[in-house]
């Protein structure tokens, strides 16, 4: 479980986050709506560990440990990942390797990148040249690879065409175990199959479209560094683009 | 035409010319005369000393001669070890060369001027020896010639001449390691190498560099590709060292003819490294890419990069990178000369440190801020080379590997 209590945030003297509660339980994935410059990818970043982001007040506790302050890595081991919107070029690093270090072993990268049709990509350098559909297969094989409890992810539909708004939309549900419950007659019960999940997301969309594939447990607007409001993440979305951000948190404060 | 009397007036006349770049080093105070070492059998080359076997190792020699199409070993001033495996190809010793063969003098200091300065000219007064490797017509070997010029002999002035020619439509690869005994400490090396990329030749050539803290090294060496010839020269200095200046030029002389240069240079305290890379690129068609890559751990590095294009439909590109990782300057001199419409020159450099975004980036998939910045030095100075055979991109890979230790 992540929980954050009474969070406040700081980038470059300027306060970016403020008052911020959220709790994921295990199994619940929540999606994170806002305007550009409302403070989204600086909760992710924060949740992350980077160390620019600095908690002025709060806490963070994952899994019952308190990591408002433990680095980017620890936080990693813990089980926390994120999939980036504009990751860094790593140059000399191949992808495959990359794939490698995500997993902490050797892995079968191909049999990995097949589902996500990126196995031509494995020998080149870590996001050199990718473009914005390329980038976010590359950061979902990473994160599978990682296969991180709590995963945090900045826009995974930007840049990426219609063609594979399908494969990112299937392989976030896929990972996030919030594909449909299995049918037939050995599998277990739709409730138990749905209890036992146990991987927690927060996704940024700008879209919506992330929406059609992976059916997210609770919405969130971020305007102007606050969390204004929670609900049906179905509900908020449509309710935004009816009203636009400010007329939408009026309508539920 | 080859006048030794000519020669020697020229290289008398220059013999205390500065050169135009690095420290100048004072040639009196070293000890130019021979030293004798006995040739070994090829038996008789496996059973020395397992540490200078180490040491031939990490510059490219393996002394069992697995994977190389043949080996020559120059200890000192004498040759101890002369012999290709490969038909087609020939390894010979200049000196003896220079009298059995008429050809050879063909291209004796044809490229290399000897009065260019005062290390030019000692070679030349002075020559102890050096390698002939000539691939004939239409040859293709895959296992690399190695050679090796290897410095025992404390405050020794090393002077060697090569000639390196690939004949016509041949392949030739050559894995080239300079070293010194592990005791060495000053010294001087001076090597004249001249390269003849013949038409629809391929040649590469790759130089490591494993020497002492108190050695200066003066190579000198110039390039001719003529058409469709395809020339590759890779530099791999990675141990501390005093000074090395060189500035490898090549000439594109035919259509279509090809250089590429890549180095990896890691300078350490202490150390003075002024390493240039210059290509003409004189007929239509021709390409030429210059990359380099530095790291500096204290020491004074110099990447000069010079492109002369002087034919229209030429493509010519530049690439000068540097972490400065543990202080020290890494001065980087890019610089494009375009003489004629029609070329297509660029060049990319930057100085700088490991980005801390990469840092971060690598931390939050789970490994340790040392982890990080190890893999990220790591991938700068994996420097994809194109056109190699495999074995020898391995060597190349492995020899990285070897030194990335110190280098981090």
């Amino acid at each position: 479980m992540l929980i954050i209590e009474d969070l406040q945030v700081e980038l470059a003297g300027r306060i970016l986050l403020k008052d911020i509660d959220l709790e994921i339980r295990p199994g619940d994935t929540h999606v994170l709506f806002g305007p550009n410059g409302s403070g989204k990818t600086s909760l992710l970043m924060t949740i992350m560990g980077y160390p620019q982001y600095i908690v002025k007040k709060g806490r963070i506790t994952f899994k019952g440990t308190d990591i408002t302050h433990a680095p980017l890595n620890e936080r990693a081991a813990l089980g926390i990942g994120m999939s980036y919107q504009r990751p860094p070029t790593i140059n000399g690093l191949k992808t495959r390797q990359m794939i490698d270090i995500c997993a902490k072993r050797k892995v079968d990268a191909g049999e990995m990148a097949r589902s996500l049709n990126f196995e031509d990509f494995l020998d080149r350098d870590v996001n050199a040249g990718f473009s914005g559909g390329e980038i976010k297969r590359s950061e979902l094989l990473q994160l599978t690879a990682q296969n991180p409890d709590l995963m945090l992810f900045d826009e995974p539909e930007s840049g990426v065409d219609i063609e594979n708004m399908a494969l990112i939309g299937t392989t976030i549900a896929r990972i996030l175990e919030k594909e449909t419950p299995k049918g037939g007659k050995n599998a277990k019960p739709f409730v138990q199959q749905r209890s036992e999940r146990t991987k927690m997301g927060l996704i940024i969309t700008h879209t919506g479209y992330i929406l059609d594939y992976v059916p997210a447990d609770k919405g969130q607007v971020l305007l102007n560094g606050v969390l204004a409001c929670t609900g049906n993440p179905r509900e908020i979305f449509q309710c935004i683009g009816q009203l636009g951000y400010e007329e939408c948190v009026k309508c539920t404060i | 035409m080859y006048d030794l009397k000519e020669l020697e007036r020229k290289a008398r006349q220059a013999i205390d010319r500065k050169a135009t770049f690095g420290d100048d080093v004072d040639l009196d105070s070293f000890d130019r005369s021979f030293v004798p070492h006995t040739y070994l059998a090829e038996e008789e080359i496996c059973s020395i000393p397992q540490e200078e076997q180490q040491r031939l190792l990490m510059s490219g020699l393996d002394v069992t001669g697995t994977g190389r199409g043949g080996t020559y070993f120059q200890k000192d001033t004498s040759v101890v070890h002369c012999h290709s495996n490969e038909e087609g190809i020939e390894v010979m010793p200049v000196t003896e060369a220079l009298k059995k063969h008429d050809w050879v003098k063909e291209y004796f200091w044809k490229l290399v001027p000897v009065d260019q300065d005062k290390y030019t000219a000692s070679a030349f007064l002075d020559l102890h020896d050096g390698y002939v490797i000539r691939a004939l017509p239409g040859s293709k070997s895959i296992y690399p010639i190695q050679a090796c010029l290897y410095i025992d002999k404390e405050n020794l002035q090393q002077n060697v001449h090569n000639l390196i020619i690939a004949e016509e439509g041949s392949e030739l690869h050559i894995i080239t390691g300079c070293a010194t005994s592990p005791h060495m400490k000053r010294g001087v090396h001076v090597g004249i190498s001249e390269f003849f990329v013949k038409k629809g030749a391929r040649l590469s050539f790759t130089m490591i560099h494993n020497w002492a803290e108190e050695m200066s090294v003066r190579p000198r060496s110039v390039a001719r590709v003529e058409e469709g010839g395809v020339f590759i020269n890779n530099y791999i200095c990675m141990k501390p060292v005093r000074s090395i200046q060189m500035y490898p030029t090549t000439h594109l002389v035919g259509d279509d003819a090809t250089a590429m240069f890549y180095s990896v240079i890691v300078g350490t305290p202490g150390s003075h490294l002024d390493i240039g890379g210059r290509i003409y690129l004189k007929n239509r068609g021709c390409r030429a890419e210059i990359v380099q890559r530095s790291i500096s751990n204290g020491a004074h590095i110099i990447n000069r990069g010079h492109l002369i294009g002087e034919a229209p439909d030429i493509k010519a590109h530049l690439e000068c990178k540097g972490l400065l990782l543990k202080g020290g300057i890494i001065d980087s001199i890019p610089q494009l000369e375009g003489h004629v419409e029609g070329v297509d020159m660029s060049h990319e450099a930057a100085v700088g440190k490991v980005a801390q975004e990469e840092i971060n980036y690598l931390m939050s998939r789970g490994i340790t801020e040392e982890e990080a910045t190890s893999t990220i030095v790591r991938g700068f100075l994996s420097v994809d080379i194109k056109g190699l055979p495999v074995p020898l991109r391995e060597e190349i890979d492995r020899a990285i590997d070897r030194s990335d230790k110190d280098a981090i």
